[in-house]
């Protein structure tokens, strides 16, 4: 990157000035808050920080949380993969109603989607009496935990994928296709690749909202201490009972999260950087074709 | 249009990914609405439009709405700034930025109300240096709107970030060799191609803000007619055991979302449609 | 193999039920957890001496309309410890439970019971003795919100009550002094406990409405120095009313159990145990050991003021009640 005015570079005062208004952003919404979390956490020592994450209950709430984001983000992955493959390779009438269909989710006050999960499996509903006369309990337990967290995490996979995939075209997996690659082995071989940026960001996001989520899953989760307590219900619980450092003990956990995704981001840019190396002759002849197409 | 659906059609699997989409859609979105339709049915017309056209009610519906536009619109620009930034600079800590970018989803959301009126009340870290200035944050719509910004970032950075990750150097420097200057570089080859991506993530932030209450309740004030949110009302509706009622304001809620959605994705096809065959 | 899963699954569910003591369900309201943690080792103690039985008992707390709700859509409380009579009689009228529950304990089934008092700062600035006074331009109220605690209800039922009391009291009187304190609130936190956050931690409002047992909580967390009770001359009284989920225990075989449970709690032990919790006991005996730390309050029922919790809540608190029309012409 040179500093001089050019096509592909800006010039240096408005990288800085670009640079600078991004990092006040981040500061002011992302970073003071952050802080404050974790400032709360251990504002009584690490001792406190440390007894509160170990305590009974939120090892349950914990473990919970975990189970649950890790039935739910699987399943809305192969959901994301499928819809953003239809929707993004295919032209097909009702397209648009179909990608509208997918963001409801996001637009359902989180309460309400508790709410419609009760009204669909609570005693009073005929599914709901089906099930406890059969003694399967969906809502106020596990299943219904899974079933809020899906719907409020539903779409973020396929609206990851679908503009990203749109933007790249199909050209390159009909070229497999052309040369005889089959169905599958073009989607593993040349889609996959194409999209893990959109993929890893959509599972990400996935699994940080699924375990962040707090208003669904307090709607279906019947609040048994021990027992169907996530993380979130969790900090709620210990706020309510003045316990400060515990709460955000526990919500810090959550903002961890966001270390995780550092370092599955930096593996991956590693392990890039490796094939790339390995591979870097094929790429550029495949990069100067394209470019070649696109002039 | 024919040529499209033709050499489209080469690619196997339309069947499947439909088939799952469809019925993962059903299972877990449409059956759910449907039971809540259902449920407010049952009440009739008159008591339905008689709960939804209430003076708080409107003005619950107008303030979620319009501070979701706004927060949107605030992350419509910082996120794609930041996303940018993320992409294209050097700069120090960037890793430690990107991974901050997916807090706001990972924070409960009541942890983040908490934390943000903590740090936005007049006495608070950054409320003590605004409340000299006559800018009061929590408490407000204004609070609102900050709440709102910070639950919908993510959507932005992450929907627009992968887009320009992808992007092709190749494509701006044969804008340089053309005789483009980066101004025109940046506004005719870079922004038309992150555009769908921006819309895709502005909406999505938009479409979350509408219904948030964790983050808003402690921020907001809660005052009816000034900063009363309407999933507030729908919740203060439930502990009155008025289910009825709070499906109605919901299905409203859901209805003008899905309208906005529609007609936004709408846009967003017949513009990638008509840069499509400009192509 | 799935079925038969399935029914190796409910044998297993029956057999612990048949076999072992059953796991006892406690659905309660926010606040009580602090106190249900320490009364459960205390009953479980008493109920092995007695019956060789070890209970485990569950919580879950929540909101108290939230959680009616919930056992209304098949949570499978054994039994119910509320703060408002009317959330048990939504129980009733879904025949859950038997309509006559209050009849079913002592004192119709209110074991401990509070009241309303006013937290101001220090040194009380205001001046602050009695309702009218949080009425007065320039005073800030602090007052969770009515339409979804129970906190905010009886605050501001104590103050309509006060009115409707005075020499030529009555519903114009009250609807106006109710109208001026609302107009002094400056926000309406969701439930007493982030009114209490608001008032303490962000120090703003000079006046704090809440429980007289939140006070005492309050000032164990925030220290004591710091602000000063006040007891108005006349306050809602707060019942904590329980109940046995008989639709419950009848599928659960867990009634002996449920009602054991419920009926500690008029124990001495369990008495003084509410007692240190602040609570006012129902038993003579024990509230007049703890004399001390409960300053003669004259409080009301609220039926007997307005007529019953259901007229109460169906006038103020419904969409397009009184306390709406309030807080729109503020």
């Amino acid at each position: 990157m040179s500093d001089s005015y050019s096509a592909t570079a800006e010039a240096r005062w408005v990288r800085w000035s670009l640079c600078g208004v991004a990092l006040a952003f981040v500061f002011l919404f992302l970073l003071i808050p952050l802080l404050s979390v974790f400032q709360q956490a251990l504002s009584h020592g690490v001792g406190l920080y440390l007894a509160a994450l170990t305590e009974p209950d939120a090892r349950a709430a914990i473990g919970l949380t975990v189970r649950s984001a890790a039935i739910a983000v699987p399943l809305n992955l192969v959901f994301g993969i499928a819809a953003a493959w239809a929707i993004a390779r295919f032209e097909f009438r009702g397209k648009t109603l179909l990608t509208t269909l997918i963001d409801l989710p996001f637009s359902v006050s989180p309460v309400v989607a508790g709410l419609m999960f009760v009204l669909l499996f609570g005693v009073n509903s005929p599914v709901g009496a089906f099930l406890a006369a059969h003694g399967m309990k969906v809502i106020f337990a596990e299943p219904g935990i899974v079933l809020a967290t899906v719907f409020v995490t539903f779409p973020f996979v396929a609206r990851e994928l679908i503009p990203l995939m749109q933007s790249q075209g199909a050209d390159e997996e009909q070229a497999a296709l052309v040369l005889g690659a089959s169905g599958w082995k073009s989607f593993v071989r040349v889609t996959l690749p194409n999209v893990k940026w959109g993929l890893l960001y959509g599972v990400i996001l996935c699994n940080a909202r699924a375990m962040g989520e707090f208003g669904a899953v307090s709607v279906v989760s019947g609040h048994i201490r021990g027992e169907t307590n996530t993380i979130p219900l969790h900090v709620e619980i210990l706020y309510n009972e003045y316990n400060f450092v515990g709460a955000f003990a526990c919500a810090s956990i959550l903002a961890l999260l966001a270390l995780l995704t550092l370092v599955i981001k930096s593996l991956i840019e590693w392990r890039q950087a490796r094939e790339q190396n390995q591979a870097s002759g094929r790429v550029q002849l495949a990069r100067v074709r394209r470019a070649g197409e696109h002039a | 249009m024919s040529l499209l659906n033709r050499s489209y059609s080469v690619l196997p699997g339309f069947r499947l990914g439909f088939g799952i989409s469809l019925a993962w859609l059903g299972l877990i979105v449409l059956l759910p609405l449907a039971m809540m339709i259902v449920a407010t049915s049952r009440m009739g017309w008159p008591a339905f439009l008689g709960t939804v056209l209430d003076e708080r009610v409107l003005a619950s519906l107008r303030l979620s709405f319009v501070a979701a536009a706004i927060a949107a619109a605030i992350n419509a620009v910082f996120g794609l700034l930041l996303a940018w930034v993320l992409v294209r600079y050097r700069l120090f800590g960037k890793r430690f930025i990107d991974a901050m970018v997916d807090l706001p989803f990972a924070l409960p959301t009541s942890v983040a109300g908490i934390a943000l009126t903590t740090l936005y009340a007049p006495n608070g870290l950054v409320g003590q240096y605004l409340a000299p200035l006559g800018i009061k944050v929590a408490y407000t719509p204004l609070g609102i709107v900050v709440a709102l910004t910070f639950i919908g970032l993510p959507f932005v950075v992450r929907t627009v970030q992968p887009v320009l990750q992808e992007l092709e150097r190749e494509l701006e420097e044969a804008a340089s060799c053309l005789g483009a200057n980066r101004w025109q570089t940046v506004r005719r080859v870079i922004f038309p191609t992150v555009l769908p991506a921006l819309i895709t993530g502005t909406t999505l932030a938009f479409a979350r803000a509408t219904g948030e209450y964790g983050s808003v309740i402690f921020i907001a004030g809660n005052i009816p007619l000034v900063s009363e949110i309407a999933p507030l009302i729908i919740v203060s509706k439930l502990d009155q055991y008025d289910q009825n009622g709070a499906t109605a304001v919901a299905v409203v809620m859901l209805l003008i979302s899905f309208a906005l959605l529609l007609l936004i994705n709408s846009l967003q096809w017949w513009s990638a449609r008509r840069n499509g065959a400009q192509r | 193999m799935k079925r038969r899963l399935l029914i190796l699954t409910a044998v297993m569910l029956l057999a612990r039920g048949a076999l072992g003591a059953p796991v006892l369900l406690n659905a309660s309201y926010d606040v009580m957890r602090d106190f249900y943690k320490d009364y459960n080792p205390l009953f479980q103690k008493a109920w092995r001496a007695k019956s060789g039985e070890t209970v485990t008992v569950q919580q879950s707390h929540g909101g108290s309309s939230k959680q009616i709700l919930a056992v209304v859509n098949g949570l499978p409380a054994d039994v119910v410890t509320m703060n408002q009579a009317s959330d048990i009689d939504v129980l009733a009228t879904r025949h859950l439970l038997a309509a006559n529950w209050a009849q079913r304990f002592p004192d119709h089934s209110v074991p401990f019971t509070s009241t309303m008092v006013l937290l101001v700062r220090k040194g009380n600035p205001k001046h602050i003795r009695d309702w009218p006074d949080l009425a007065r331009p320039g005073v800030q109220v602090i007052l969770a919100n009515p339409k979804t605690s129970g906190n905010g209800r009886y605050g501001y039922l104590s103050a309509w009550a006060w009115a409707l009391r005075q020499p030529g009291g009555s519903d114009a009187r009250a609807r106006q002094l109710v109208g001026h304190i609302l107009a002094n609130v400056p926000l309406l936190d969701g439930g007493g406990r982030a009114a209490t956050t608001t008032f303490m931690q962000r120090q703003i409002g000079d006046v704090l409405i809440t429980f007289e047992n939140e006070a005492e909580m309050i000032s164990r967390e925030f220290g004591r120095g710091q602000f000063e009770l006040v007891y108005p001359t006349l306050s809602a009284r707060a019942d904590n009313p329980v109940a046995v989920v008989d639709s419950v225990v009848d599928k659960k075989g867990s009634r002996r159990q449920a009602q054991a449970y419920l009926d500690y709690l008029w124990s001495p032990e369990a008495q003084a145990l509410a007692a240190r919790y602040f609570l006012r006991p129902a038993n003579p005996q024990v509230a007049a050991r703890y004399a001390a730390q409960f300053p003669y309050a004259r409080t009301f029922d609220v039926p007997s003021v307005f007529g019953s919790w259901q007229s109460a809540m169906q006038k103020h608190f419904a969409d397009g009640g009184e306390f709406d029309r309030l807080m729109a012409h503020k």
